[in-house]
């Protein structure tokens, strides 16, 4: 693998019915990622079922827990690597509790890849997935059309499913979309082309994940650097150093540079950038430094480090947000709960549930409580300020989990408006 | 400390870049929010490579958890070795519980010296977790090792008993992790869950990692037994009717000696290493662990009982 190879995570969203699973397997079996002793698992257990070939569906089946017991764990991690590219794939399946596997699963993607089938075209679920993938801001969306051996790879067909997506899609804060034919079973446009597929000019899957551009998926504007963890190793060689350790979610910084620290809106200048490896000049995201200050200043963790001359991220109490609920528990509006965004934790209690969005249809509803995979547009109200962003404009800095203090599960995933 | 070139321009930041900045970040934030962590430490290649990001995340500072390793007393010596070379060398504190102290208990019953200690290793952890009060277990598993790794969070939530439930994980959103237990409970978690078998030995490489010697290419005595090379030590032994062969083999990877088999190859340094994982059509576990071809799920019915 050469050294300059990026690393591109992305999610699958479709049903079994629409060969999600073949084509992971194709996927992963045309690039030379499958191994022979998974191979011969599967095929022992392809034989065990009855079938007459392997069924490349098996490689993301699941655990014992899960077969016995009839349920799907939400979110399998799967692994493949190109001369190009390290892939890291999100696999989300089942119908059941689509809505939160699917967030959670999405929520690190640079790509989704959504699935229909050739001969039903644009389906209910289909709005779904694409609604979903521009809630949580997935940066590119790919709308593959499967089964088009079973429209006898007809672009007529192909053409008239990409007219309706388009045209759906437009109501959506979705960036860049690329539609490409293929077929999973026969291989047709995943890695490699196939001879059916003639007429179509464009990338074919894989070709696809290996080129789509992912430099800017990540704020390259405006500095953002939250302080996790503060070093003071109070040693003989490092007497006085105070280091600000963290990962830069947005932006780059150099030495030098003023900052502002925030919430307190002290200022100051960059002292030095460190890593282990030596001083830097200049650190962008997502590196992970220790920024050292020209000033002593009381800074701890939860604290947020942003440039001086740049746009202001908020720095509030109250704010509105789209809320994922994602717990077995509805929100209860009358308790406090736990808000993690960044590296800052406060308590919460929500003001205000404008309403609820049906994620089939878009309609908006009155609601007054929240069940499992429900979203909605929430107001909230925190204990302590947090500097924060829009989610459209930073996925980092505007994003948050809800904690609930007396289970201590995660039971929201929040995206402030 | 010297001025580095910061030749990670936006274009070059490669997967071990962006691999290494996750698991930073992972370690800073159990640092940050979890009272009482340690860092569990084997001297296998993934605990090394664990420890050059521990200090990464936290120099010029020593780390802010101990190193714990849990010793079945089957290990390999010269991994052993490197245990105790490394935590000196860093300076860290090392903390060693080993089987033998849950056996001298009675908490372990040993029935047949010779047969893996794996399945015990979990008793001895949760013992040491409860006489240090740990409510975070840092550990180098992979997702891409196993399946029921592939399911399991970075920040995995475990019971009072050390039980995994695969069904009832905490959603794990963005980079935003829920680090919160109730006394008595705690967490593990797996800075290098996202990291595949050749991003481990690519980062050896980059990084000049000092790893055991057992690692590459060695000639060694071994028995084939049921399609897997097994090393001969004090703890196996040939049965009547076995041959013991010299083949030149390294591990992949480096657990019980009982239970671990080498892979024939000549592969003496890292390069080559990375040369013959490009090519193998095994998995790791696949092809070394005979503990867990005993049933499709091992693994997954282990890290139930506590194992991590």
């Amino acid at each position: 693998m050469s050294t300059t190879t990026q690393l591109l995570r992305f999610i699958t969203a479709g049903s079994v019915d629409d060969g999600k699973s073949t084509l992971i397997g194709r996927l992963l079996h045309d690039s030379k990622s499958i191994f022979e002793d998974q191979f011969s698992a599967i095929s022992k257990t392809s034989e065990k079922r009855g079938m007459a070939a392997v069924d490349l569906s098996l490689l993301t089946d699941g655990l014992q827990a899960e077969r016995e017991q009839g349920i799907t764990i939400d979110v399998a991690y799967r692994y493949f690597a190109t001369p190009r590219r390290k892939f890291i794939i999100g696999d989300t399946p089942g119908h059941e509790q689509y809505t939160r596997n699917m967030v959670t699963a999405a929520s690190t993607a640079n790509l989704v890849v959504i699935l229909v089938d050739a001969r039903k075209g644009v389906l209910t679920q289909t709005r779904r997935h694409s609604f979903l993938a521009s809630l949580v801001g997935v940066p590119h969306v790919v709308l593959a059309v499967n089964k088009m051996d079973m429209v006898d790879y007809s672009q007529t067909r192909f053409d008239e499913i990409v007219a309706e997506y388009k045209k759906f899609a437009a109501q959506l804060n979705l960036h860049d979309v690329t539609c490409i034919p293929l077929s999973a079973l026969n291989g047709d446009m995943v890695v490699d082309r196939g001879e059916n597929l003639d007429w179509y000019k464009g990338p074919a899957l894989l070709e696809l994940l290996e080129k789509v551009e992912i430099d800017h998926d990540v704020n390259t504007s405006d500095f953002r650097f939250p302080v996790q963890w503060v070093c003071r190793p109070q040693t003989e060689e490092h007497h006085d150093f105070r280091g600000f350790m963290g990962r830069i979610e947005a932006g780059e910084v150099s030495v030098g540079d003023e900052i502002t620290i925030l919430p307190s809106g002290r200022t100051t200048r960059v002292k030095e950038i460190a890593n282990f490896d030596g001083n830097l000049q200049t650190a962008f995201a997502p590196q992970s430094v220790t920024i050292t200050l020209a000033d002593e200043i009381d800074i701890s963790r939860g604290d947020m480090f942003v440039k001086t001359d740049h746009l202001p991220p908020k720095v509030e109490r109250e704010f509105e947000a789209t809320l994922c609920w994602l717990s077995e528990a509805p929100l209860d509006k009358n308790r406090k709960y736990l808000v993690k965004h960044t590296t800052r934790t406060a308590k919460c209690l929500f003001s205000r549930l404008d309403y609820r969005v049906d994620v089939n249809t878009l309609e908006r509803h009155a609601a007054d409580r929240l069940h499992m995979n429900d979203i909605a547009r929430v107001g909230i109200k925190t204990q302590q300020p947090l500097v924060f962003d829009s989610y459209g404009i930073d996925r980092v800095t505007g994003s948050f989990i809800v904690i609930d203090e007396a289970s201590n599960n995660t039971v929201a995933a929040g995206m402030i408006a | 400390m010297k001025l580095v070139e910061n030749n990670i321009r936006k274009h070059t930041f490669t997967h071990l870049d962006a691999l290494e900045s996750e698991s930073i970040h992972i370690m800073r934030e159990v640092a940050a929010e979890c009272k009482n962590p340690v860092l569990l430490f084997s001297g296998g290649k993934d605990s090394i490579v664990m420890l050059r990001l521990a200090e990464k995340a936290f120099r010029p500072a020593k780390f802010p958890f101990p190193l714990v390793h849990i010793d079945t007393g089957h290990n390999f010596p010269e991994v052993i070795a490197t245990r105790d070379k490394l935590a000196a060398d860093l300076g860290e504190r090392l903390i060693v519980r080993s089987l033998e102290d849950s056996i001298r208990r009675g908490s372990i019953v040993i029935k047949d010296e010779s047969k893996p200690r794996n399945p015990y290793q979990s008793v001895t952890l949760l013992e040491t977790i409860a006489e240090f009060g740990f409510d975070a277990c840092m550990g180098g598993a992979r997702r891409d090792e196993e399946k029921a790794r592939a399911k399991e969070r970075i920040f995995s939530f475990r019971d009072e008993f050390g039980q995994w439930d695969p069904k009832n994980q905490r959603p794990e959103l963005w980079d935003t992790y829920n680090t919160r237990v109730h006394a008595g409970e705690n967490i593990r978690v797996f800075p290098i869950s996202n990291w595949t078998e050749m991003d481990i030995w690519e980062y050896i490489g980059r990084e000049k990692l000092h790893i055991p010697n057992i690692y590459f290419a060695h000639e060694r005595e071994v028995i084939r037994r049921g399609g897997s090379v097994i090393p001969v030590s004090h703890l196996v032994q040939p049965k009547p009717g076995e041959k013991v062969e010299v083949v030149s083999v390294r591990f992949r990877t480096v657990g019980d000696m009982t239970c671990t088999a080498p892979v024939e190859s000549t592969a003496r340094t890292v390069d080559e290493i990375i040369a013959e994982t490009a090519t193998t059509r095994i998995t790791e576990r696949g092809a070394t662990r005979m503990d867990d071809q005993t049933s499709d799920a091992s693994m997954e019915l282990r890290k139930k009982e506590g194992y991590f």
